[in-house]
């Protein structure tokens, strides 16, 4: 699959005013330990304003382990995290949220017994009005419609009422996403998100990544290395928690470590 | 106020004593948890209708020891009667759903005892009575018979599990279900035996037990909510914390005795989950995990 | 108003209309049995708010309401004249009290882990109130009397059983709507967000401790309201209703009668206590057999209980 839309190789989305912004994520000497085991050694790296970064790397890699520390779930044994110039290493899952990082997760992460909307409509309440005990959630419009346009940003518009249970896998794997989407985040964090899906479903998937890139920053974790070659800007290669190689698809097609390392086009 | 030295030597051997009774009990239920998932709610009532067959048999034998055996097949095949009948339905279902299930059950079999022996406690004697003298004090022969007893009974499942054939068996389904399966374990046989052997070493604490309490349908009750404090404070499904922590508890709450009545020293156990719980949530005994 | 909204309010007034009509038509057994459900309904309300909004178990819900209830007996026996307000005021205040340690230890332990804390718990505050017997009577409770519905200047008349019920009725009503309210608000809507996934809800931005220690607060609170209620009814305090056994029978009204429907534990309770009359006629004292039986039926055939059918309806 030959990328068709990418900018410039390696150069950030500028603000259009010639100026290089810093980093939006910057982690420095990041490294997760347990016990004997390294999941993450002395990771380093920074992630451009609009960017769109892939982590690929073999099973075990440490692909989760670092999404599970930007996210707030692991706290890292030693290193930084640093978030739009603030540090956030250790900051536990909701306060990264409020700081406008989401995240979707491999293994089908929603709310099975509540509808698509309801799905979608808790977690943008979550950005005002949360702690309402006496109006109906209903009386906050505001909400609903930023839960509305997020779904029908991914595709599920027609569904509102539907119990998220009953979706198809793909469907769920949209869902997934809105969820995040509807945090209103600066950052988000795809944990494979074509995990399990056809060809066509992977498809819509990409296009519907490529849609709302154009207004965040995205990490994206994925094995599909169609997928990756397709989307990313940038890609840092992981193995056994260091990482390998960076730069851009092209890049790494042609880097040689990787390709003992772990690819198979 | 010193303590004079007989009162807390008897009291130390006590807490032994009861501790291991309540150790046996303790083992069913962890056993249950760890194999299971479950968490038995008539375990108590398994206990007491244990006793209550034992006195039955003892009544119309005036053995002992048949009473004792009595009581394990029958409450044995009780309990696998129960884990057919009302838990294998609920295999894969929210835990809550057993844990209610069970304390329905608790309810049915509680009042069933009522019903069916009625509100004046029984009596099972001892097999060996008479004291023996430590120091200057007397102390009866069948509380140490009750202390061994139990932990040979416990000592024999430890074996089992560890070396036993089916006892691998059983180890191999708590470690991944679906392998078991697959390497054609029977699963829910399993299952159902291990409820069973459970069941059964609540009935045999209960025949120990009833020769020093007498035998009523209450018995179950103070001795569930012992159980599950030991069974929490040990770590759940782990079967030396829970031995450990229901003689611990015991000699806690014996010592207890010695200031305030026998129903307040219970706050003392309960105390101690707490902190245990806050602390130690995997266990008192168990080592906490990185 | 939508046509489910115009259905739900008018089986509402007519369950209402029937129970304000209740007393004055019922012989005194059937009436006081319809007062005590109402009070018992309102204590299964308080947990299904934990249960079946939050999906958090409780096991130790006779702490609050034994606590309301001795609460109460406080204030009616210290404060002369006996005054109905006061009452309540010192049996929330108790309720509360506890509701504050529970809530402590709800964000710390999960699952099984808290519902045996909670049932720990309440037998804590059993055996403190049944051997504390210079305070609280002990095994032989409190007994006080009732005092006057009493509004300064307004109006004050001592209850009649017809009046009671009235009064016991505004009060279960009210609680009914607020708690309906608060399940149906943004924080409620968060509270139920906990129980299909609790970690995701963390993960989209919500301090879920701060909900779950609120989620207690209020579920304890109105618990201890029905504990007063209780008391005002019955005019005793008893150790009896602290014990564990009473918490587990609040569990099987919510799973009997339907979690999170808020009317379900309602008529869990009602239901309950029909089953109870039913078999006492046949079994005597030995009534919780069949009903024992039946309920571990339901938990395996029909879990989602008796309303739970309505759970989708009553939620939008």
């Amino acid at each position: 699959m030959t990328p068709d839309r990418l900018p410039e190789p390696g150069s950030p989305h500028g603000n259009g005013r010639g100026a290089v912004r810093s980093p939006i994520l910057r982690t420095e000497g990041l490294t997760v330990r347990f016990g004997g085991l390294t999941a993450l050694d002395n990771v380093t790296l920074a992630v451009p304003h609009g960017e769109i970064r892939a982590m690929i790397g073999p099973n075990g890699a440490g692909k989760s382990t670092f999404f599970n520390c930007v996210t707030g779930v692991l706290r890292p044994t030693s290193g930084r995290i640093v978030f739009d110039g603030e540090d956030i290493t250790g900051l536990p899952p909701h306060r990264i949220s409020q700081k406008a990082i989401a995240r979707s997760y491999q293994i089908t992460n929603i709310l099975p017994g509540a509808t698509v909307l309801e799905n979608v409509r808790i977690a943008a309440q979550s950005r005002h009005h949360s702690w309402s005990l006496v109006r109906h959630h209903r009386a906050f419009v505001d909400v609903i419609d930023r839960a509305r346009a997020v779904l029908d940003a991914v595709g599920l518009g027609d569904k509102e009422e539907e119990l998220a249970a009953n979706l198809s896998h793909g469907e769920q794997r949209h869902l997934e996403i809105g969820i995040a989407l509807a945090t209103e985040p600066k950052l988000l964090c795809l944990d494979e998100p074509t995990a399990g899906m056809s060809v066509s479903e992977t498809r819509a998937t990409v296009e519907l990544i490529r849609q709302i890139a154009t207004d965040l920053t995205i990490l994206i974790v994925e094995h599909d290395m169609e997928v990756v070659m397709g989307l990313a800007h940038t890609i840092t290669v992981l193995h056994y928690g260091e990482v390998v190689a960076e730069g851009t698809p092209a890049e790494i097609q042609a880097n040689p470590r990787v390709q003992e390392v772990y690819l198979k086009t | 106020m010193t303590i004079p030295f007989d009162l807390l030597l008897i009291q130390v051997i006590n807490g032994i004593v009861t501790g291991m009774i309540l150790a046996l009990v303790a083992s069913g239920l962890t056993l249950i948890f760890g194999i299971m998932d479950v968490v038995n709610f008539a375990h108590g009532e398994l206990f007491m209708l244990g006793a209550y067959l034992g006195s039955t048999v003892f009544l119309t034998t005036g053995n002992f020891w048949l009473a004792l055996g009595a009581a394990v097949m029958g409450i044995g095949l009780l309990g696998a009667v129960i884990q057919t009948t009302t838990l294998r339905p609920l295999l894969g279902r929210d835990p809550l759903t057993t844990i209610l299930a069970t304390f329905g059950l608790s309810l049915v079999l509680q009042n069933y005892a009522l019903w069916q022996y009625g509100p004046v406690p029984r009596k099972i004697n001892e097999p060996i009575t008479g004291h023996f003298s430590l120091f200057y004090l007397e102390y009866p022969w069948y509380r140490l018979l009750v202390a061994v007893l139990s932990a040979a009974i416990i000592g024999g499942l430890w074996l089992f599990m560890k070396y036993g054939k089916y006892g691998i068996w059983i180890r191999a389904t708590t470690q991944d279900r679906v392998m078991a399966a697959a390497m054609g374990i029977p699963v829910p046989l399993v299952h159902t035996v291990v409820f069973a052997i459970g069941a059964a070493m609540a009935a045999a604490s209960g025949v120990l037990f009833g020769p020093l309490t007498g035998v009523n349908h209450a018995m179950g009750l103070d001795f569930i909510l012992r159980a599950f404090i030991v069974v929490v404070v040990g770590g759940m499904g782990n079967l030396g914390g829970s031995i450990l922590a229901a003689i611990f508890l015991s000699l806690l709450e014996a010592f207890a005795s010695i200031w305030v009545s026998p129903a307040q020293a219970v706050i003392v156990s309960f105390v101690v989950l707490i902190l245990t719980l806050l602390f130690r949530p995997t266990g008192l005994f168990v080592p906490t995990p990185k | 108003m939508t046509r489910s909204a115009a259905g739900y309010w008018i089986g509402f007034a007519v369950v209402l209309a029937l129970l304000v009509v209740a007393p004055l038509v019922l012989p005194e057994f059937w009436r006081r049995f319809v007062t005590e459900i109402l009070i018992w309904g309102l204590l299964a309300m308080s947990l299904d708010l934990l249960i079946g909004y939050t999906g958090m178990v409780s096991f130790g819900h006779s702490a609050f309401f034994g606590l309301g209830m001795y609460g109460a007996a406080a204030a009616l026996l210290t404060v002369r004249p006996p005054n109905l307000w006061l009452a309540i005021l010192y049996g929330l205040v108790g309720a509360g009290a506890v509701a504050v340690f529970v809530a402590y230890f709800s964000t710390r332990l999960r699952d099984i882990y808290f519902a045996i804390t909670t049932l720990v718990f309440s037998q804590i505050f059993y055996v403190i109130i049944f051997t504390w017997t210079e305070v609280t009577g002990g095994e032989n409770g409190l007994g006080f009397s009732q005092p006057a519905f009493a509004i300064p200047g307004v109006v004050s008349a001592r209850f009649t059983p017809v009046t009671l019920h009235w009064f016991v009725l505004a009060v279960v009503t009210v609680s009914y709507l607020g708690l309906r309210r608060i399940t149906q608000s943004p924080f409620g809507m968060v509270l139920q967000s906990i129980r299909e996934n609790e970690p995701r809800t963390r993960a989209i931005g919500y301090h879920v401790e701060r909900y779950k220690i609120v989620a207690v607060m209020l579920s304890g609170l109105f618990a201890g309201l029905a504990g007063v209620l209780y008391a005002l009814q019955n005019k005793f305090a008893a150790p009896d209703f602290v014990f564990f056994l009473v918490s587990g029978e609040v569990v099987v009204f919510n799973v009997m009668g339907g979690m999170g429907t808020l009317v379900g534990p309602v008529a869990g309770a009602a239901f309950f206590f029909l089953l109870r009359e039913l078999f006492s006629r046949f079994f005597t004292e030995y009534y919780l057999i069949p009903v024992g039986i039946i309920f571990t039926l339901m938990v395996i055939f029909v879990p989602q209980g008796l309303l739970g059918f309505l759970r989708r309806r009553l939620n939008q």
